[in-house]
């Protein structure tokens, strides 16, 4: 037989990112694509607030309370500042500072996890115990309890909740691995003499991502609810600084006259809640091996 | 209910009629046909045999028996009459009403099918009582009068355990118990005994062979192993891709089976190499003792010796220790004693301990393609690895030989860039041996690399091995408990028991008598071809 080195990469194309992505989408119900446009819309709204805004976020442009007008499509607060601009910006500083502490998160839980799964024994017993700890304390109480004690700064409120909910992903991510850990192509890797880390990012890794990154979805959703809900309670993100969570707060009294400012960024929450959850229901149901036997 | 007067159950009378029925399945967006119209008839008391490979269509078929189909199939065509009703247009009612009380079904893993949070005769009297058909008390008695027609140890009191305190083959037989509670007419019996082990095998066939005879029941044996069936049905069908090939009674099928696919069948336990013995030898284990946590013993004083260049099949029953064995080979379980020499250097017990050369030269081969591969990495990936790892090529030269490997195991190259996913079962089986092959070893393990395949698949891999071993004189140690799998391929035999070494020898010498009790036993329990096999073997041990 003569095959040429050159020919054996050629038989057969590897599918590309792009095709595979291509394949997917095209099997995307309705509500998937809905979740995806909208997504896509607020990611958008995120990136270019600053050029898209008509106005600056802090800045007090007008009477107070304003009715929605030309000028002023959504009204203005309680200190004459466009609302409209303010929701712009609030979801690129709620948008942001929610998908930093998932990422965060998501490393510390996701890296100890995994190793905790790999590695048994007295490391995993510790960390386990550890995280068993922390989540019997309700996540907002806590938060607020630690957001008092070490000061109201960013980066205090990132860290915090960072580290509350990467309880969420360790666990995830140590029953994941531990399934795969225990299958045989792992033990042939084992005997092969393969290393820790090969077994770990080569073996193990990718076969646990698809609910990883579903889990990613829910928990966005969740740090960016509670980041919300630490603004509306005074503790989370400091004005100036618009954040949606903030502005129902300061607008919240106006719902008794049926007027539409604090609607506005409530609607936004609900909205990209709505819209991620209906993405991650898709991948799950993708990926989750809920397939037809064949 | 109707009154199931002597003579509506008459031998011999037309129970199912199955006529042109085709069963379609729902995947990839598509409905894929499984059943392509297939015609059956049972008569009360017949007990019919459904063979074929997997995805031959006969669960499906056994099922469509009973007006069931599984979620995400259909009858499109055809229609089943059982007992003159018609089931393809019963409602969901009816049906549940007849389930149970008029058919029953016995799955193979009995394990699975109790639950666990309940006693056994709770679970055995569920049916009866729930159809009406008679009370708690009655019910009870009668299922202790089946458990001693099953022959379960102590009757009487074997229904207040649990699924998990009885064994595997007690659990099979209080699952035919369950499904006599309601004497149906209609036994559907599926692989029942694929999971159990030879010598317990026996045991369960004979029991549901004598308690389908004393009630006159009706059956359809479902199953791919020849032998039992042989034992089992008066008729047999044999299906392929959803077609019938050919129907016969069981005697003059095994005798003249007229189509090719049914000859290749029965040929598959021709295949035999000829025994060779060697001196010079590969593996020496000597005097090894192994245990779990240092309570439960598995390997006790075990002493094998495998020459280079020939096969060595480990036989026993599950629990043997076998297995174990090939972990203290690869270093996984290290011994608590006794030491294993290989190359004449003793090998570090602890897998850590050992270099990669070590690790190169012994590589093993699993049971399970499914879960030995990793299904996120492509055949080019997992075959490349250890050419890569154990620094051998590089680069597109590992790609030429992954080519090489691949024409090896008689697959072309097309395959190179595909996902475990896209594979059949007999594919990944030959991917895994690629993967081993790429390490270049001397000693390859195999712990039951055939038991999950079909039969033809089976002797295709089998033949694989044997032609591989010719070509690089690889040595295999060869564990597994199909006697018909060691009959086919192996020089030396070593016979496990309970973590001891009965018997090791050439295999003439293991497989002719004189045997040790225990040889003896296992060999006897082996199913043979002969439709006498069972009731002969019987009547021997009852003398």
């Amino acid at each position: 037989m003569t095959t040429e080195p050159q020919d054996i990469r050629s038989i057969r194309t590897r599918r590309s990112f792009i095709d595979n992505a291509r394949r997917l989408l095209k099997t995307a119900p309705i509500s998937a694509w809905f979740g995806m446009v909208i997504i896509a819309f607020y990611l958008f709204i995120a990136v270019f607030a600053p050029l898209l805004a008509p106005y600056s976020e802090s800045a007090a442009i007008g009477k107070a309370y304003e009715q929605p007008s030309l000028a002023h499509w959504f009204g203005t607060d309680q200190i004459g500042r466009d609302v409209l601009s303010r929701v712009m910006y609030g979801a690129r500083n709620t948008i942001g500072i929610a998908l930093l502490t998932v990422m965060i998160s998501f490393t510390i839980g996701g890296v100890l996890g995994v190793y905790a799964a790999v590695t048994r024994g007295w490391l995993d017993q510790i960390l386990s115990r550890l995280v068993d700890i922390l989540m019997s304390i309700p996540v907002l109480i806590f938060s607020l309890m630690l957001l008092a004690m070490f000061g109201k700064e960013l980066y205090n409120l990132i860290l915090i909740l960072a580290v509350l909910d990467s309880t969420r992903v360790y666990r995830l991510a140590r029953n994941t691995a531990l399934s795969v850990a225990v299958q045989d192509f792992v033990e042939a890797a084992r005997l092969r003499g393969e290393k820790l880390p090969w077994i770990v990012l080569r073996e193990i890794v990718p076969n646990i991502l698809p609910p990883l990154i579903a889990e990613f979805g829910l928990r966005f959703c969740f740090v960016f609810l509670t980041i919300s809900a630490l603004s509306f309670l005074g503790v989370g993100i400091q004005p100036p600084t618009a954040d949606w969570g903030s502005m129902v707060a300061e607008s919240k009294t106006l719902i008794t006259y049926g007027r539409i400012q604090p609607l506005i960024p409530a609607a936004s929450i609900a909205l990209l809640t709505v819209a991620v959850n209906f993405v991650v229901d898709w991948f799950l149901q993708k990926t989750s091996g809920l397939r037809d036997e064949k | 209910m109707k009154n199931k007067t002597s003579d509506a159950r008459v031998k011999g009378s037309q129970l199912i009629e199955i006529r042109g029925l085709k069963i379609e399945g729902y995947s990839d967006d598509r409905w894929h046909p499984i059943i392509k119209g297939i015609d059956l008839d049972l008569k009360r008391g017949e007990v019919l045999g459904l063979i074929g490979e997997s995805g031959a269509g006969k669960s499906t078929l056994g099922l469509a028996a009973m007006g069931y189909t599984k979620p995400g199939c259909r009858i499109s065509a055809g229609t089943i009459s059982f007992d003159g009703k018609d089931l393809v247009n019963a409602s969901s009612q009816e049906l549940r009403e007849m389930w149970g009380s008029k058919i029953s079904y016995v799955a193979q893993s009995a394990s699975a099918s109790f639950n666990p949070a309940h006693k056994l005769m709770d679970q055995v009297v569920e049916t009866a009582t729930n159809h009406g058909v008679m009370d708690r008390t009655k019910a009870e008695s009668d299922a202790v009068d089946l458990f001693g027609r099953l022959q379960l140890p102590n009757p009487e009191t074997i229904g207040g355990r649990y699924p998990h305190q009885v064994s595997g083959g007690q659990l099979q037989r209080a699952m035919t118990a369950m499904a006599m509670s309601c004497r149906p007419d209609l036994i559907v019996f599926d692989e029942p005994t694929t999971a159990l082990d030879v010598t317990t095998q026996v045991e369960v066939l004979a029991a549901m062979r004598r308690v389908v005879e004393e009630f006159n029941t009706a059956a359809i044996y479902i199953t791919h192993d020849l032998a039992v069936v042989a034992q089992m049905a008066h008729r047999i069908m044999v299906l392929r891709h959803g077609n019938l090939v050919e129907e016969a009674d069981t005697r003059s099928m095994l005798k003249a089976p007229t189509q090719d696919y049914t000859k290749s069948l029965w040929a598959v336990r021709a295949l035999q190499k000829p025994e060779r013995s060697n001196t010079d030898i590969i593996l020496d284990i000597n005097a090894v003792h192994a245990s779990y946590g240092n309570k439960i013993k598995v390997l006790d004083d075990v002493t094998v010796k495998v020459p280079r260049g020939s096969t060595v099949a480990v036989v026993g029953e599950s629990g043997s220790g076998k297995s174990t064995l090939a972990r203290a080979i690869t270093g996984l379980l290290p011994p608590s004693a006794g030491h294993i020499s290989f190359n004449g250097n003793q090998l570090p017990p602890r897998l850590q301990d050992r270099g990669h050369d070590q690790l190169r030269r012994i590589q093993m081969i699993y049971q399970s393609a499914d879960t030995a591969l990793n299904p996120r990495q492509t055949v080019r990936d997992i075959i490349g690895r250890p050419i890569e790892f154990y620094g051998m090529n590089k680069g597109r030269k590992t790609d030429n030989r992954v080519a090489e490997l691949l024409d090896a195991i008689e697959l072309d190259e097309s395959f190179i860039d595909r996902y475990p996913g896209e594979l059949s079962g007999g594919q990944k089986q030959r991917i895994s041996i690629a993967r081993a092959l790429a390490a270049e070893p001397d000693l390859i393990i195999c712990d039951e690399v055939t038991s999950a395949l079909d039969q033809i698949v089976q002797e295709e891999i089998l033949r694989l091995l044997m032609k591989l071993q010719k070509d690089t004189n690889v040595t295999y140690l060869f564990i597994t408990h199909d006697i018909a799998t060691v009959r086919a391929i192996s020089d030396e035999i070593v016979v496990m028991h309970k973590g001891k070494v009965v018997q090791q020898g050439l295999k003439s010498k293991v497989l002719n008598p004189p045997h040790p009790a225990y040889t003896e036993l296992l060999l006897s329990s082996v199913p043979q071809m002969d439709p006498d096999w069972l009731s002969n073997l019987l009547q021997s041990r009852a003398q």
